[in-house]
């Protein structure tokens, strides 16, 4: 027991030197740790913002005009006049998400009673948006039109007064989310790819072969690569919390980061116990990339770290609970935003503890086939 | 006559970093003759036939080489055409899944012969190689003397007027090598205008050359033809006369190898073969082989190439599980997972297999941790062993940067730093100088006679097989023979060892297939090829290297399936999985007030789709918890009083809190709870004042446009194919160039008239018609189960594919030409590729909403663009009038892409 340990420990210290003494990985480790999860926790948001709104106003009334001016910013850029003839033009080659057009004689229907139809259409390939932003506008525009038919202040009139608020992120911010999710994300794509290059790397080699007649087992050599790769990525990860997202992008954690790195480390076993797992079914560097760049999105997207988890239907949210970033990311968002401490998350950790013994220990069996063939 | 050097060296160096693998060389290598490089590892033969055939850029000082200087461009370009190189290792520039004919039909496409006159070439060069039996065996599954013919074959197919053989016979077995030599005499007698250089670790093979160049230390130390030099060195042997010839240093510790006779240990045989077999599939590798062992006796193994002896050292090291029969060491049947067996043994591979980013100190100071030498021990241990293997020097180097013959000495190293009791050795001087040989035998000898190592050896060298006590041959998985060298060579009545080896090997030989003599080829003479090849041919080369990588795709049955199933898998998962709509969000309601008009108000919660009502909370406290959870996504309170306060027009608050852990839910959720409100209010109003509110003052018509039905997977689809044509095609282009690097087949493009633009489209060339078959499959996939058809111009959307794939194959290429290793490729691909492609071209956040460096990251990479492309066709009716800009720009990221690729390989190493 006490060789098995050293052996491991042993091998896994030739691992970080391998790494060390390999700029290009270093470097791209770097760089999805720090600039990547910048650029994308600033630019790219989910959330409604600055989304683009033009209008065509056939009335030119102050209740259009009102409407209008009612569209504000940070939700909505300044909305841009457009003519009549040019909505389709706009609308195709996605200048704007939204178009809002006012008919002719729009107040003085309103005014009348009429009822009059004001068309609001929405580029609805821009999913993400369209879908939030067009409840945003028909809010406004309820509100104007209530405030200008009952003549400006209604709030008194109102029975009840609802109040929401944001828990855990109080402003909605989406940098808040999107930053530790590509943290997240990140911590995926290093722990699968950094693995199973290692092993496919010591195939190539022949060095697997070497280590094989030694006093060394594949559990050794296996886990070896685990605790390596593990340590180097979750230094990184680590660094970048503190780094680029709480320093830089200012986001709060909330909850404790030693319950975070703990499970963090959870995670990283199995999920490097899944590179390992894919590199066996590989004899090349070129079939391990193509396997796991579909795992890596797969994990990646469906994992509730880009879109809801509610939204996906039930036989995939089922499917899901088998990737280890399923579970990671329910915990990670659990303790960094909600605070939320060990006797929410354990059966997370427990999960993540199975699935990895799971991998590791196909993985194990897989190996010794695939050596001896 | 004395013709006119082939080349003329005049102070050439050359350096690698700080060290001079070439110092000052002046030199004239004869034309028309069989000139030979002789002398130690590591010494600069390869770099100094590499700067000959001008696969390495000349630094400093002039050569000439063909009447012309390698400095002009001009020259060296018509220089590939007339010369062929071999670079060092067995089958280096082969192509392992590619069959014996289809390397052949490569080489020849690469100087645009025509079909017919490939054919009779190919013909040719095999019946005169004896390779003709085996036309369709992939070049992987030859055995290293025939993958060193097949090598030449592809060198002599444009007929060159300059062979550089760059150590051709290092690692083939004694028949083929004599075989391979008389088929080089037998191809000059024909051509005798011909000019070879040779480098060569095998002094009997340097003894027939014409002229010699004998190097040491980046310096030629004498030159003439081998008589000359065995008279000035006054030695009898072309070895010893190089040990001879050696500066003092360098000599120093060299004696000759004197193997003392053995003393009967006892005890049970260190090693017992007892009718061990081998199969892979139908294959027997290994037949029935039996052999004893004694503690202490060096044995040795000799076998032609790909005869079962490395199959049999590996069943003995317990790395491979025998088929059938048994391997006993001291005695005990051999158990591969008994550790304490892999202590006794030290096993020394046949390709170097330690790890090359390690130093020399390194890898031995793993090794005496792994083998548990106490730690008292180890540092002297190690130390011993890096004196006793003269490693000395180079403890901080990494081994790719030391010669051969080095890192053979480290592996024996690391063999044995456990003190094993039994050493299974596979070639371990295949490769390395005289010098260092003998001293490798010297550690042996002492190690058998001393500590009563045994050593169980495969070579092909004679000298060797004569210094063991003794030796068995073996062939086509049997063993031919045991005994000691002397009755060996006496039961074939022969001189020597090699001739008794060659004649069994060729009786063996004839057994398995009676052929006769193989016939001189009748090759087409010079002048019927000659300048034709010049003048055609860029295509021709360019699609010799399409062709080529396409075959290897074929054949590697994974890749493909992975090629086209991975983005159908993805493209379902997203379509079925990728969803923006939020509903049964979960909630639960803390009531303080419990009336009826909190159970309204509550109604109007429950009733709607969107919301999941879950068991009410009796406090605020449990509320809470229970958000912070994540069991309910939104916590509804309704303070105390809030019927009184209702109906007494009060206004009273409730509050629900919504949780904003991912802002995006929140948000929608956030919209729905207004909405719900306002509608109950509205309600809530016409009841109590019995009149209804005004809202519906103006009906708000919202038109989903280009999605009525508001689906996701309209949305998905297009952007999904963006996705798959950007990482599948990248990935598997930028694995094309890196893996040539990695594998040494790059040395054929360097070589070969073929240009860097030839090279890299040729290799672009079968990924873009895979992507573009992907793609089609991809449009099946909308089409048939999302229901999603092209509604605008299917032409428009074709072409830009076609123009995106071209972008996205010709970024993986760049990638490819900037990285050295497969795994950086892979990484760099997937990395880079990945975060602009999934953030910042429109698949989760349209391009106009995102944020200024978003839209700078979205626009410098080809998918952005594309998205629009396919987003536009798809769903909202539009054509090239529209998108043309989107064309011109994939159009222009397709060019730079290759152009920069183009400038950044060299077509000569550095």
């Amino acid at each position: 027991m006490r060789q098995w340990l050293s052996n491991i420990y042993r091998l896994g210290l030739k691992e970080l030197r391998s790494l060390r003494a390999d700029p290009v990985l270093l470097f791209l480790i770097a760089y999805v740790f720090s600039f990547a999860v910048y650029a994308v926790a600033t630019g790219a948001k989910l959330e409604v913002i600055n989304a683009s709104v033009a209008y065509v106003d056939l009335d030119r009334s102050d209740l259009s005009g009102r409407i209008v001016g009612a569209i504000l910013p940070p939700e909505f850029d300044t909305p841009q006049e457009i003519a009549a003839s040019d909505v389709n033009r706009v609308m195709n080659d996605g200048s704007y998400v939204f178009v809002l057009s006012f008919p002719p004689r729009f107040e003085a229907d309103v005014i009348a009673g009429l009822q009059p139809s004001l068309q609001l259409n929405v580029d609805a390939t821009a999913m993400v948006q369209a879908g939030n932003g067009s409840v945003f506008l028909q809010e406004i525009i309820a509100t104007e039109i209530t405030k200008f038919v009952a003549g400006d202040d209604t709030s008194s009139t109102l029975p009840i007064n609802l109040i929401v608020t944001a828990q855990f992120n109080p402003n909605l911010q989406s940098t808040w989310f999107s930053s530790v999710m590509q943290v997240i994300n990140n911590v995926t794509i290093l722990a699968i790819l950094l693995t199973g290059a290692a092993l496919i790397r010591e195939r190539e080699h022949g060095t697997i072969e070497h280590l094989l007649v030694m006093p060394v087992t594949p559990s050794e050599i296996m886990l070896a690569k685990i605790w390596a790769n593990g340590l180097a990525i979750i230094v990184a990860a680590v660094l970048s919390l503190w780094l680029v997202v709480q320093g830089i992008l200012g986001v709060p954690i909330a909850g404790s980061l030693t319950l975070f790195v703990t499970g963090t480390v959870l995670y990283l076993v199995s999920v490097t116990g899944l590179g390992i797992l894919l590199a066996t079914f590989t004899t090349s560097m070129s079939q391990f990339g193509l396997l796991a760049l579909p795992v890596l999105v797969v994990m990646n997207l469906l994992s509730g770290s880009t879109t809801p988890m509610e939204s996906i239907p039930g036989w995939l949210q089922t499917v899901m609970q088998i990737a280890p970033s399923t579970h990671f990311v329910s915990f990670s968002q659990a303790i960094l935003y909600r605070g939320a401490g060990l006797q929410t998350v354990w059966p997370d950790m427990l999960v993540m503890i199975g699935l990895g013994g799971v991998f590791f220990t196909i993985a194990l069996l897989r190996f010794r086939q695939t050596m001896s063939a | 006559m004395i013709p006119s050097p082939v080349a003329t060296l005049s102070a050439v160096t050359h350096r690698y970093g700080g060290t001079a693998a070439l110092d000052d060389i002046t030199l004239d290598v004869p034309a028309g003759c069989m000139a030979g490089l002789i002398g130690p590892d590591g010494v600069g033969k390869s770099t100094l036939l590499a700067l000959l055939a001008g696969v390495r850029r000349l630094q400093t000082g002039d050569l000439r080489v063909l009447n012309g200087d390698v400095r002009d461009r001009r020259h060296l370009r018509a220089c590939n055409h007339r010369i062929a190189y071999m670079p060092q290792g067995l089958g280096r520039n082969l192509y392992p899944t590619l069959s014996v004919t289809e390397n052949l039909d490569f080489f020849g496409r690469l100087f645009a012969q025509p079909q017919a006159e490939r054919a009779a070439r190919i013909a040719d060069l095999l019946r005169a190689t004896g390779l003709d039996p085996f036309p369709d065996r992939p070049a992987g599954k030859l055995s290293g003397g025939m993958k060193q013919k097949l090598s030449l074959c592809s060198a002599l197919i444009h007929d060159p007027d300059l062979l550089i053989l760059d150590e051709p016979t290092t690692g083939v077995d004694p028949l083929s090598r004599q075989q391979f030599w008389e088929l080089i005499d037998r191809i000059r007698r024909q051509r005798p205008e011909m000019s070879v250089i040779v480098a060569t670790a095998y002094m009997e093979e340097a003894e027939r050359f014409d002229w010699l160049a004998a190097m040491s230390d980046g310096k030629v130390i004498a030159t003439g033809c081998p008589a000359q030099i065995l008279e000035q060195s006054n030695q009898p042997t072309l070895e010893a006369a190089f040990i001879a010839m050696l500066p003092e240093d360098e000599r120093r510790g060299h004696s000759e190898v004197v193997v003392p006779p053995r003393q009967d240990l006892g005890g049970p045989p260190a090693i017992q073969a007892k009718a061990l077999t081998r199969k892979f599939g139908d294959f027997v590798a290994v037949d029935r082989v039996n052999f004893e062992i004694e503690r202490g006796e060096i044995f040795g193994f000799l076998g032609s190439n790909g005869c079962g002896k490395t199959t049999t050292m590996k069943m003995l090291t317990g790395l491979l599980p025998a088929s059938s029969g048994e391997a006993l060491l001291f005695g005990e049947t051999l158990d591969a997972r008994d550790m304490r067996t892999r202590q006794r043994v030290g096993y020394m591979s046949q390709s170097f297999s330690l790890y090359s980013e390690l130093t020399v100190r390194q890898n031995l100071d793993l090794h005496a941790e792994l083998y548990q030498l106490p730690i008292a021990k180890r540092a002297g241990r190690v130390t011993e062993m890096m004196e006793t293997f003269d490693l000395v020097d180079v403890t901080e180097v990494r081994p790719d940067a030391l010669p051969l013959g080095i890192r053979q000495r480290l592996q024996l190293a690391v063999a044995m730093i456990h003190s094993p009791e039994v050493l299974i050795l596979d070639e371990p001087t295949s490769g390395v100088d005289p010098v260092a040989r003998d001293a490798f035998w010297q550690h042996l000898i002492a190690l058998s006679r001393n500590d009563g190592v045994t050593i169980f050896v495969s070579t092909h060298f004679m000298n060797e097989a004569q210094r063991c006590d003794r030796i068995s041959l073996m062939h086509a998985g049997r063993v031919l023979s045991v005994g000691t060298p002397a009755e060996i060579a006496a039961s074939k009545g022969t001189e020597n060892l090699n001739e008794a080896f060659v004649s069994y090997l060729e009786d063996a030989a004839e057994a398995d297939a009676p052929t006769g003599k193989p016939k001189v080829p009748t090759l087409p003479s010079k002048a019927q090829t000659g300048d034709r090849a010049r003048s055609r041919g860029g295509l021709a080369r360019m699609w010799a290297f399409a062709r080529r990588e396409t075959m290897e795709i074929l054949r590697d049955r994974l890749r493909l399936t992975f090629a086209f199933l991975g983005p159908v898998i993805l493209m379902l998962t997203f379509g079925y999985g990728i969803s923006f709509d939020v509903t049964d969000l979960p909630y639960a309601v803390l009531d303080q007030d419990q009336t009826t008009e909190s159970r309204t108000l509550l109604e109007a919660f429950s009733g709607s789709r969107y919301f999941e009502e879950l068991a009410p909370a009796t406090s605020a406290t449990e509320l809470a918890a229970r958000l912070r959870d994540a069991e309910i996504a939104i916590a509804i309170e309704i303070p105390p009083d809030f019927g009184r306060d209702l109906l007494g027009g009060k206004t009273p608050e409730v509050r629900a809190a919504v949780d904003a852990a991912m802002p995006f839910r929140a948000e929608t959720t956030r919209g729905y709870l207004l909405g719900l409100a306002q509608s109950y209010m509205a309600d809530q109003i016409e009841r109590t004042s019995g009149e209804g509110v005004d809202t519906g003052a103006a009906d708000i018509e919202t038109r989903f446009r280009y999605n009525q039905a508001f689906k996701s997977v309209v949305a998905m689809v297009p952007s999904v194919i963006m996705l798959m044509l950007v990482l599948i095609p990248s990935m598997m282009a930028a694995m094309g160039v890196v893996r040539e690097k990695e594998t040494g087949s790059i040395a054929n493009f360097r070589s070969t008239p073929v240009t860097r633009a030839e090279f890299l489209l040729g290799k672009q060339l079968p990924y873009v018609v895979i992507a573009m078959l992907s793609f089609v499959t991809l449009l099946m996939v909308a089409y048939g189960v999302f229901n999603v058809p092209i509604k605008g111009s299917g032409l428009t959307l074709v072409i830009g594919t076609f123009l995106y794939v071209l972008a996205t194959t010709g970024f993986g290429v760049l990638v490819s030409t900037f990285t050295k290793t497969q795994v950086a490729a892979t990484f760099a691909t997937a990395i880079i590729a990945i975060i602009p492609a999934v953030n910042f071209s429109g698949l989760l956040v349209p391009v106009s909403s995102l944020s200024g460096s978003g839209q700078m990251i979205g626009l410098s990479f080809p998918s952005g663009w594309y998205q629009q492309i396919s987003v536009g066709t798809f769903t909202k009716d539009l054509g090239f009038a529209e998108l043309w800009q989107n064309h011109l720009a994939l159009a222009g990221f397709a060019v730079f892409f290759v152009v920069v690729s183009i400038l950044a390989l060299s077509k000569q190493e550095p």
